[in-house]
């Protein structure tokens, strides 16, 4: 289990590392050109480009983020095994439910 | 300074895990270890004080002790460049059991030492040819920057994830372990690369790097444990060895 | 509470884990507040809009542009760390972590600039 959850951690990161590069940048560049809820759904409604980016962004996040969640809890906090799986689980299902939602909010016409 | 300072303040840790630090006064020298203060102590001051050494001069990593918040050897630590304004805290090594005093139960680590397979297991018998191993093979010089381990335990004391995680092997049985997987005369390597990647393995270890910061012998388990990160993977996708 | 007292945490590799630690905290935190404000757009673009109305305060500016330099530093943390493990040893880790630690401070100034 252990050598599954370090390579599927690694990948996912290295995976990010473009996207969250990208994201920067269009954060960076939204502040000047437009951050208003019109301005976002424009660039981001009926894209497939987009669709994609966000798509594959929230399912790596909803990989890599359980992954930390459960070493932190293992080492900082009494919980052991069966419960910090659970809640690593819990942790990374509600970010694919609420993050592919979140995409199909902004990228559906 | 007209009022040079004559004597240290020595705080050292009495009794088991309940102990507590007991202050002595110390004669302060010139060119004094902490270990020469700990015997000093000893000596004149309390006959049933318990601690470890043996070499004195920097080979043995028995006098391996807490000072002032850091693992050391206390035989190759002058008193001038730790002292903080005249005053010592010695205390046992971190994360390991007390046993009395300055003394720390050496068993977990040695224990942990062997669940990493840190023990060679050899091929050939003194019958056979020897092994024609290349000292500048890639393998070799791996396993030679990380040989020279005397299992002091400062790297152990040091270390946060052993800290955090009891299940964690530690950086000088990772470290042991790395070196053997790069021992082409050794046997054991599919039951080794098992036994450092299952938790409290090498995917354990976040590279804080204190292991590499406070090694007596300037060894870098950090990049041993990396090593056996990559060799760990690659067996599992090849299905060498079960995850 | 360990025999010497807490420890001096003074080694910078250790501060760095711990922001990278503490970082990837704070967003996995942060990430379903992020989904669900994007997620009112399903309802209506209007929706969407109202809620950004509220972060043109410069106290939500002030904390994007915190959640901006943790999302940089958690990322050239990792990054850091994915060279560590997989290519040859480089010493040198403290100034790496010292130079990903100012260069996200960069991106979150330029990124408060641009929002301020």
């Amino acid at each position: 289990m252990n050598v599954r959850l370090y390579l599927a951690q690694r990948l996912t990161a290295a995976v990010m590392v473009p996207l969250v590069a990208v994201h920067l940048a269009v954060i960076v560049y939204a502040t000047r050109h437009g951050l208003s809820a019109a301005d976002v759904l424009a660039r981001t409604r009926g894209s497939i480009a987009w669709a994609l980016f966000y798509g594959i962004f929230v399912l790596a996040a909803a990989i890599h983020a359980p992954i930390g969640i459960r070493t932190i809890l293992m080492e900082w906090s009494p919980l052991r095994g069966r419960s910090v799986d659970a809640v690593a689980t819990g942790v990374g299902l509600l970010l694919l439910a609420i993050g592919l939602r979140a995409v199909a909010a902004v990228v559906l016409p | 300074m007209s009022n040079a300072r004559s004597q240290l303040t020595v705080s050292l840790w009495r009794g088991g895990e309940d102990g507590r630090y007991q202050s002595y006064q110390v004669p302060l020298r010139e060119n004094q270890t902490v270990l020469d203060v700990v015997t000093w102590v000893q000596r004149n001051l309390e006959p049933s004080l318990a601690y470890r050494f043996a070499c004195r001069v920097g080979m043995c990593g028995s006098c391996a002790m807490t000072v002032n918040g850091r693992p050391r050897w206390t035989c190759r630590t002058h008193v001038s460049r730790v002292a903080d304004r005249g005053r010592l805290e010695i205390g046992p090594l971190e994360n390991l059991p007390v046993i009395k005093d300055l003394a720390a139960d050496m068993r977990p680590f040695f224990e942990k030492w062997q669940q990493a397979k840190g023990a060679f297991a050899p091929s050939k018998t003194r019958a056979d040819p020897i092994e024609n191993i290349r000292p500048d093979n890639a393998a070799r010089r791996a396993a030679d920057a990380a040989i020279e381990c005397i299992n002091c335990g400062v790297c152990y004391a040091a270390c946060d994830v052993v800290r955090w995680n009891e299940d964690y092997l530690g950086p000088a049985a990772l470290n042991r372990a790395w070196t053997l997987v790069n021992d082409v005369r050794d046997t054991a390597n599919v039951q080794r690369l098992e036994a450092v990647a299952r938790s409290g393995g090498c995917h354990a270890c976040h590279s804080h790097q204190s292991c590499q910061e406070h090694c007596p012998l300037s060894l870098n388990p950090t990049a041993s444990i990396a090593g056996l990160k990559r060799r760990t993977a690659l067996a599992f996708l090849k299905g060498e060895v079960e995850a | 509470m360990n025999r010497a007292g807490l420890h001096h945490r003074t080694n910078l590799l250790w501060r760095a884990a711990l922001v990278h630690r503490l970082s990837g905290l704070a967003l996995a935190i942060f990430l379903p507040l992020h989904f669900w404000a994007l997620g009112l757009a399903i309802d209506s673009e209007a929706r969407l809009q109202t809620f950004l109305r509220w972060t043109d305060a410069w106290a939500v500016k002030l904390a994007e542009t915190g959640l901006v330099f943790l999302l940089a530093v958690h990322l050239l943390g990792g990054v850091r760390l994915l060279l560590i493990e997989n290519f040859a040893w480089r010493d040198g880790q403290k100034q790496l972590a010292t130079l990903a630690a100012g260069i996200s401070a960069l991106i979150a100034f330029v990124f408060l600039v641009r929002a301020l």
